[in-house]
């Protein structure tokens, strides 16, 4: 279970390693000990959110507007946990639940229901999962905390293993006509949203139209499909 | 930053993201939910993903401009069709990480 949970998980941990390198480097230039960047990274567990946090602590911002702005960026975790409790074991217990749902980020979210779909995955190497990228992304921002600048940026395009991660797993979730329909979708109404919102709100506003709008086209495609096929 | 300063900031900030992981898990799992909402809910993850893929190639982050040509949306062309040609996890990120280490190098 352990074994498997690790397979799934290597390419995010191949991913956080740099931008986990990288948060510890700026955070330890903004004034933060190893130590306080790993209890940053274990706490919050949020890759953007940290290094939002840690720009504004740079420009000398109080603790509460950062925390405002934590709980903005990292709403769209709402959508992913609620999408994952579908498939969540139906006899976990609360505690399970709990511990598990502190490791739900856009990586774990996207590779877990990957898996989940393709059948032969449970809600315990869904956890490894979670943990696992959750151990390698401490570690590597305590290490970029403690001289992560040593290390060459860039080295082998490991900056490109999460959207190569993302682009694979988006191949995996487009499985028919509304599930490509809802993708453009979402994707057309990200690329505006984007530009016209700051911050990542667009995740979140665009992934509901577009899943609404792939609802409704099914539900159309279904009634078309009844009145030609009355069975 | 003083020290209990930090403590109230990085607790702070870990409760307000874990609320919204760990509340539909607790409270949507385990329960019978009405069809409809399990098909939607279905089509979450290929639209965050979708959404997560066209802002961070086609969107510079910084200054919110678009930017349809860059090393990143240049690199996920052929990663993309190389992914659905294969459905191979690895290798789309080893193909993706080689590309576009050679593209920042060219460009």
């Amino acid at each position: 279970m352990v074994r498997d949970g690790f397979k799934a998980a290597w390419p995010i941990c191949l991913g956080y390693l740099p931008i986990g390198l990288a948060f510890g480097v700026l955070a330890q230039k903004a004034g933060l000990r190893p130590h306080e960047i790993g209890l940053m990274s274990l706490l919050v567990f949020a890759g953007s959110a940290q290094f939002i946090a840690v720009s504004m602590l740079s420009g000398g911002s109080s603790a509460f507007p950062i925390i405002i702005t934590t709980f903005m960026v990292n709403l769209r975790h709402l959508l992913m946990s609620s999408a994952l409790s579908v498939h969540l074991s139906r006899d976990a217990r609360p505690l399970f639940l709990t511990v598990f749902a502190y490791g739900v980020t856009d990586e774990s979210f996207a590779v877990n229901t990957a898996r989940f779909r393709e059948g032969a995955w449970d809600s315990g190497r869904a956890l490894v999962v979670n943990q696992f990228s959750n151990a390698v992304w401490v570690l590597s921002t305590v290490l970029g905390g403690y001289g992560g600048q040593f290390i060459p940026e860039g080295s082998l395009g490991m900056d490109y293993a999460l959207s190569a991660m993302f682009l694979c797993l988006l191949v995996y979730q487009l499985r028919g006509r509304v599930y490509a329909f809802t993708a453009v979708i979402s994707g057309g109404l990200a690329i505006i949203g984007a530009v016209l919102i700051p911050g990542n709100a667009y995740v979140i506003i665009a992934s509901l139209v577009a899943a609404t709008a792939g609802f409704a086209i099914k539900q159309h495609l279904r009634g078309k499909a009844a009145s030609v096929d009355p069975s | 930053m003083t020290h209990p300063e930090y403590l109230i900031l990085v607790l702070g900030m870990g409760i307000v993201t874990y609320l919204p992981r760990w509340l539909p898990v607790i409270l949507l799992t385990q329960r019978n939910l009405p069809e409809w909402f399990v098909e939607w809910l279905n089509l979450i993850p290929v639209a965050i993903l979708s959404a997560l893929i066209f802002g961070e190639l086609f969107v510079s982050s910084g200054s919110r401009h678009l930017d349809f040509l860059n090393t990143k949306s240049l690199a996920a062309i052929p990663t993309f069709l190389f992914a659905i040609k294969t459905k191979s996890l690895g290798g789309t990120v080893v193909l993706g990480m080689l590309l576009f280490w050679a593209l920042e190098r060219v460009l």
